[in-house]
């Protein structure tokens, strides 16, 4: 399979992963469609690093996923926060700022 | 050959509809194992660009970790709810245009790309090679993720700390 095959597929899982980011309500919801896409986004580096002969990409992916990882326990932290202090999880009832 | 066309395809075909279960299922609890399922099919793909440690790294963190977490986060968020709402906002249709239009933006990009041939690894251990080169010559950026995570670790546990 050429590199192309791979990058069609980062694409589709990408634009799944917005749409959910788009259309849920909970924020836990939201917080898996930005994993989605974080995780299309691994998958070009790896590809783009194995067709190009270079191991930086894969170190790269290395990174992103630690930093995901601490990405997706401060968010749950905060749900968890706004949960006790608003008794919801629900993106749109969070509108505090709203004068 | 074509053993690794059928994978490709079996992988695709397992990661893009489970992706699709995560972003439509009703229950959150279900989005969440469908995510499980979603991550190991990016393990797959991994496995086929002989990246086995980056794979690997996918399950233990991914599939195992953040599922986990996440799990437990909805447990906690969900008991109080007592009315199941639903899970979709009004931006559906909306929602299915952008994400549409970004994928056919991206994809006019990709075509336009040049082919590039996938070189012949022969005996090059690709593990060895991001070992050595994450403790040589990225060794800074390693130190500045240790610190990073334990930042990480102190702020969730100080959000989520129990109430006074």
């Amino acid at each position: 399979m050429g590199l192309h095959a791979y990058l069609f597929l980062a694409a589709v899982v990408f634009s799944i992963g917005l749409f959910g980011v788009i259309t849920r309500r909970n924020t836990i919801g939201i917080l898996l469609g930005v994993e989605l896409m974080l995780n299309a986004v691994n998958i070009n580096l790896v590809a783009f690093s194995r067709f190009h002969g270079q191991t930086a990409g894969m170190i790269l992916t290395v990174f992103a996923i630690a930093i995901t990882v601490a990405e997706v326990a401060l968010g749950l932290a905060l749900v968890i926060l706004l949960f006790r202090t608003r008794r919801t999880a629900i993106a749109d009832q969070i509108d505090w700022l709203k004068g | 050959m074509t053993l690794e066309v059928f994978a490709f395809w079996a992988f695709a075909v397992v990661l893009v509809g489970s992706a699709l279960a995560v972003v439509l299922s009703k229950n959150l609890f279900h989005s969440v194992l469908w995510l499980a399922l979603a991550l190991t099919g990016t393990a797959g793909v991994f496995l086929l660009l002989d990246a086995e440690f980056l794979a690997a790294v996918q399950i233990l963190l991914y599939a195992g970790g953040v599922v986990t977490v996440v799990v437990f986060a909805i447990v906690v968020t969900e008991r109080l709810v007592g009315t199941r709402l639903s899970q979709t906002n009004r931006h559906v249709v909306r929602g299915a245009v952008f994400a549409g239009t970004v994928l056919t933006l991206i994809i006019t990009w990709i075509r336009r790309a040049p082919h590039p041939v996938r070189p012949d690894l022969g005996d090059a251990d690709v593990t060895r090679a991001i070992g050595s080169t994450l403790l040589t010559q990225h060794v800074l950026a390693f130190e500045l993720l240790a610190v990073l995570l334990l930042v990480a670790m102190i702020g969730a546990s100080y959000y989520a700390r129990p109430e006074e």
